[in-house]
């Protein structure tokens, strides 16, 4: 059941088809630019489609995913729709209700669009640039490492620990990024590290 | 899982306990009702709630939620008391012969050994016998009164149906009826897969109920074998990929461990791990534990990592304790942690004991958060009334919100519950100023090493060490990453006679490639080969099955080393034939081991060789008897909830699991039965994944707000009316939220007494579009399973009351 031509170009090809052969077949050829331009695009045919899969559960469906240009920020690229993938050996085109709606949580009204500082004591998180973000959070890391740190236990071996900051690994994060979630935390020296699986 | 997703449709039965696949995992779900339309596979429920894989099932059994191991326990008794368990199997591929050491005991639901001031046990009675030889002794008569066979027979006696039945409020004919279609796979021809999620894991004994099923798995032989296995269903979309990464505070990539204290040199840590054979010709492959934890070394450290500095066993930190999450946030209350960061986690609403955790949150000097959406977590210090009462005033913290790409703004491999590996390609543009996971922890790093560069500090050689030579630091690659995780040759590979096996610079196309001596890289093992000198394995989309089976082949990269079915050599009897026609699947053809899959085993050695189908087990076979590796004992016996609302009936001396660990705190914060009669479990519905599409429109119409299900029973005896709001309460915390009376929950009788449960979704907050709502988990206690640390958010005590004047 591979589908060697994609869906797009098979779309195109009926679409073409259709206003070009049928109509000029019955002896309507002058009217057929006319009706060519009568009929709406075909959306998805105006935007590019990659393979990708669902970010809920385990179960990891396929999922076609249509991007276009934003209309919210100029020269970017933004999702525009989604849909399962046929090809998919699991879920063969279907998403569940949680899938079906992924959309959604890309333009969710909570997405958070700049980092965002919120100052001891204050009642509001206020826009702050990534330079800020990092420069603070880094210096703050540093600050903590350098008073708990801890190289050597009582009995002298060679514990190079840091026990004071915790990190929390998400579970959507992709392999890689995963990997360089581990490679950062253990370098720093923590062991409070924690991720999903346990919960 | 042992199998995978499509493999389900092989089943002939299908159990589900302790999960709800029909809901939070519909599209998996579907290989279910695939099996009952194509093959007529039965499938089977057995859960507190009548639930929408109830109303899928041939055949449902309800059962008091955190009494699994009694039904487990009740179904091996039968199996084993009538002589129904696939025998050749249970003799040569499972320990059954092996014999166990006179001086272990059991008495009166303890195991020999047990040393209640420090809740633990000496499990050194718990071993095998040994011979002069240095082997295990055995009897493959398995009539040895000590053999492993006759302690489990011994063992499981008293748990009849009469007893399943005291202790869940299982009617001894719908327990009877599971253990009877359980028993028509016990045989080779037939199959039964058994499916489960967190409804077996959130409890203080949740690894013995898993446990449980794994033995009833063996003693039917279904492991190993098409539609067979034990299949844990996974929640998030990579927690199966992480969990290998292993960003847990005890691991290191591909299940090896983090060193502890007690291992002041690598060749301490190693000689631990290395296990010898047990018995003779067994492949015992944690013997090449070395090769894989020294490439990882590589990786880790790269040129910093030589033979002369044990390649870098310095620089790891070492563990003096565990750090779950449960731990941490009891460190963390009591004001001894100082920051913390959470990647696309939400522990105030995921953590248990939610107003233990807001209050350990306000004590920290800083928290960032990382996700694409606003968290409950991120606005914890934030006045929400009395779903999050808090005087922001005195919330010293110091917060940042950082925006991360979502799921389509970035690339790379994801692994699904069925270890297979899949790539998803970036879709669309960083959504505003959001940057990927890498990037944010790559600046992070950089900057911190510049400052120790520039200025100095406290492990300043430990964290220069690490190697992080991307071609642009700040930016690592998914390529330059994903070629980590595989590993490569760093210098000319040969073989025995001289011969160039794998060039420097070249990616490696198995583990079986790497080597201790510093000569190749890789930092996860069990990932190698998925981009090997072919290229990247977890992009193929050839979508053809040619043994019909649902094995997939060339679809993706399944770990390990593409295998799809786990242990599969167990798919074929001692002599390499297939058990039955009906469920042949790898098999010795007279020169190798040949079928659809990869063999779980050296493809060469015959069967005469008598090496046994588990060959990551010291012993050859698979463990009905677990010797030392579980903290709560060699067998399952039955154990209450932390809170439960009758004694233990087998076992009365027992109270909770008596090895779990508990903190001060937390003990003081257990209600009892008096005053909170009432059982509450947490699930998640269908309409939403976890504290994330509260925030998603679409999700907050079709499930707007938070409700809690009774029964009808329940409702007469409190006054409650359907739709009417009602208050929730637990030692710990309260929720308020509407009645939903309802049919699907049945009052259970325990003992002679009558026992209701209540049901309570997860999915809410007070961050999002639904409506506001307390974290569930302001109810919930946060004790763990006593070897996995997993919260007991399936069983706990509740009382409820109706609120006046307000039905909807």
């Amino acid at each position: 059941m591979n589908i060697e031509l994609s869906r797009r170009s098979f779309m195109l090809g009926a679409g073409a088809g259709l206003a070009g052969t049928s109509l000029a077949a019955l002896g309507f050829g002058e009217i057929e630019a006319a009706h060519a331009l009568s009929i709406r695009p075909f959306r998805l045919a105006q935007t590019k489609e990659v393979r990708s899969q669902c970010p809920y559960c385990a179960v990891c469906c396929g999922m076609l995913i249509f991007a276009a240009e934003s209309k919210e920020e100029k020269g970017k690229m933004e999702v525009t729709h989604i849909e399962g993938d046929v090809d998919h050996p699991v879920n063969r085109g279907t998403l569940c209700p949680k899938g079906a709606g992924a959309l959604d949580y890309i333009k969710a009204k909570t997405r958070v669009k700049y980092p965002m500082y919120r100052k001891p004591g204050s009642n509001s998180f206020e826009r702050v640039s990534w330079d800020f973000a990092m420069e603070r959070i880094a210096k703050l890391l540093k600050d903590d490492r350098d008073a708990n740190w801890i190289d050597k236990n009582r009995d002298g071996v060679t514990v190079n620990r840091w026990l004071t900051t915790a990190f929390l690994a998400g579970s959507s994060v992709a392999n890689e990024g995963g990997w360089a979630t581990f490679k950062v935390s253990r370098g720093l020296g923590l062991l409070q590290i924690e991720n999903q699986a346990r919960i | 899982m042992t199998n995978s997703w499509t493999d389900i449709k092989n089943a002939d039965l299908v159990w589900i306990m302790g999960g709800n696949a029909a809901e939070a995992h519909p599209c998996g779900f579907k290989w279910v009702t695939e099996a009952k339309a194509e093959r007529g596979a039965k499938l089977m429920v057995v859960d507190p709630r009548f639930n929408r894989s109830a109303a899928m099932a041939d055949h449902y059994a309800p059962l008091r939620s955190g009494s699994d191991i009694t039904f487990l326990s009740g179904v091996i008794n039968y199996l084993l008391s009538n002589d129904k368990i696939h025998k050749e199997y249970v003799r040569h591929y499972t320990n059954a012969a092996f014999i166990v050491r006179d001086d272990f005991e059991f008495n009166e639901g303890l195991f020999s050994g047990y040393d209640e001031s420090k809740r633990s046990y000496d499990r050194s009675t718990w071993e095998y016998k040994f011979g002069p030889d240095g082997f295990a002794l055995r009897d493959m008569t398995l009539s040895d009164p000590r053999c492993v066979f006759q302690l489990m027979k011994k063992h499981f006696a008293q748990y009849t149906p009469e007893l399943v039945e005291r202790v869940c409020g299982t009617p001894k004919d719908r327990f009877q009826k599971v253990a009877d279609w359980v028993s028509s796979t016990a045989n080779g021809e037939r199959s039964m897969t058994i499916m489960y999620a967190l409804g077996w894991t959130q409890h203080s004994h949740g690894a013995q109920n898993i446990r449980c099923a794994a033995m009833i798995q063996l003693l039917c032989g279904n492991i190993g074998i098409p539609g067979g296995g034990v299949n844990a269903l996974r929640g998030h979309s990579n927690v199966q990929g992480i969990t290998d990464v292993g960003t847990l505070t005890a691991a290191i990539p591909g299940y090896l461990a983090l060193p502890t204290e007690q291992e002041p040199t690598l060749e301490s840590h190693l000689s631990k791990r290395t296990f010898k054979p047990l018995t003779p010709n067994q492949t015992s492959y944690w013997q090449n534990y070395r090769k894989f934890f020294v490439s990882f070394l590589k990786t880790q450290f790269g040129a910093n990592a030589t033979p002369e500095n044990e390649f870098g066993y310095n620089y790891l930190p070492k563990l003096d304790g565990i750090y779950d999450c449960i731990k941490m946030f009891d460190l963390m209350h009591q004001g001894k942690t100082t920051g913390l960061i959470c990647q696309g986690f939400n522990p105030l609403m995921a953590i248990p004991n939610s107003n233990k955790s807001r209050e350990g949150l306000a004590k920290l000097k800083f928290l960032v958060s990382m996700d694409p959406i606003e968290t409950d977590t991120a606005r914890f210090w934030e006045n929400h009334g009395e779903f999050n009462n808090i005087d922001p005033a005195k919330v010293q913290t110091e917060v940042f919100m950082l925006p991360v790409t979502s799921f389509a703004e970035e690339e790379g491999s994801v692994t699904n519950s069925s270890r297979l590996i899949q790539w998803k390609w970036k879709a669309a543009d960083p959504y505003f100023e959001s940057r990927t996971d890498t990037e944010i922890l790559a600046d992070l790093f950089v900057r911190m090493r510049k400052m120790y560069e520039k200025d100095g500090g406290k492990g300043k050689e430990a964290l220069l060490a690490v190697d992080w030579s991307y071609k642009d630091p700040l930016h690592p690659s998914v390529d330059e990453l994903q070629t980590e995780l595989n590993g490569k040759a760093l210098v000319d590979l040969k073989d025995a006679s001289g011969k160039v096996v794998r060039a420097a610079g070249q990616r490696l196309a198995t583990f079986g490639e790497m080597r201790d001596d510093g000569s190749t890289d890789g930092c996860m093992w069990i990932y190698t080969g998925f981009y090997g000198p072919t290229g990247n394995m977890a992009q193929r989309r050839d979508n053809s099955d040619p043994s019909g089976l649902g094995v997939f082949p060339n679809w993706g990269f399944s770990w390990p080393a593409n295998r799809r079915i786990q242990y599969n050599r167990a798919s074929a009897d001692p002599d390499g034939k297939p058990w039955s026609e009906a469920k042949k699947y790898m098999y010795w053809n007279g020169e190798r081991w040949t079928g659809p899959d990869v063999p779980d085993y050296v493809p060469t050695i015959p069967p005469e060789r008598a090496v046994g189908p588990f060959i990551m087990n010291a012993e050859g076979v698979s463990r009905l008897w677990v010797r030392g590796l579980m903290a709560d004992g060699p067998f399952p016996v039955h154990m209450e909830p932390f809170e439960s609302p009758v004694g233990n009936i087998v076992f009365p001396k027992l109270k909770g699991n008596p090895v779990a660990r508990i903190f001060k705190h937390d003990l003081a914060a257990l209600g009892t039965s008096k005053d909170f009669p009432i059982v509450g479990t947490t699930y998640r519905l269908t309409e939403h994944f976890h504290y994330w599409t509260k925030s998603v429109q679409v999700n907050a119409v079709t499930q707007p707000e938070f409700f809690v299900e009774m029964s009808e029973q329940l409702a007469k005896e409190k006054g409650i009316k359907h739709g009417q709001m009602v208050r929730i309460r637990s030692n710990r915390g309260e929720v308020k939220g509407k009645a939903v009376v309802t049919k699907r929950l049945k009052p259970f009788t325990i003992d002679g007494k009558t026992v209701h449960q209540v049901g309570l979704p997860l999915n809410f907050g007070f961050i999002g579009e639904t409506k506001k709502a307390s974290p569930i988990n302001g109810l919930t206690s946060a004790i763990g399973d006593a070897n996995s640390q997993t919260p007991e958010f399936k069983a706990f005590l509740v009382n409820i009351e109706p609120i006046a004047g307000s039905v909807a």
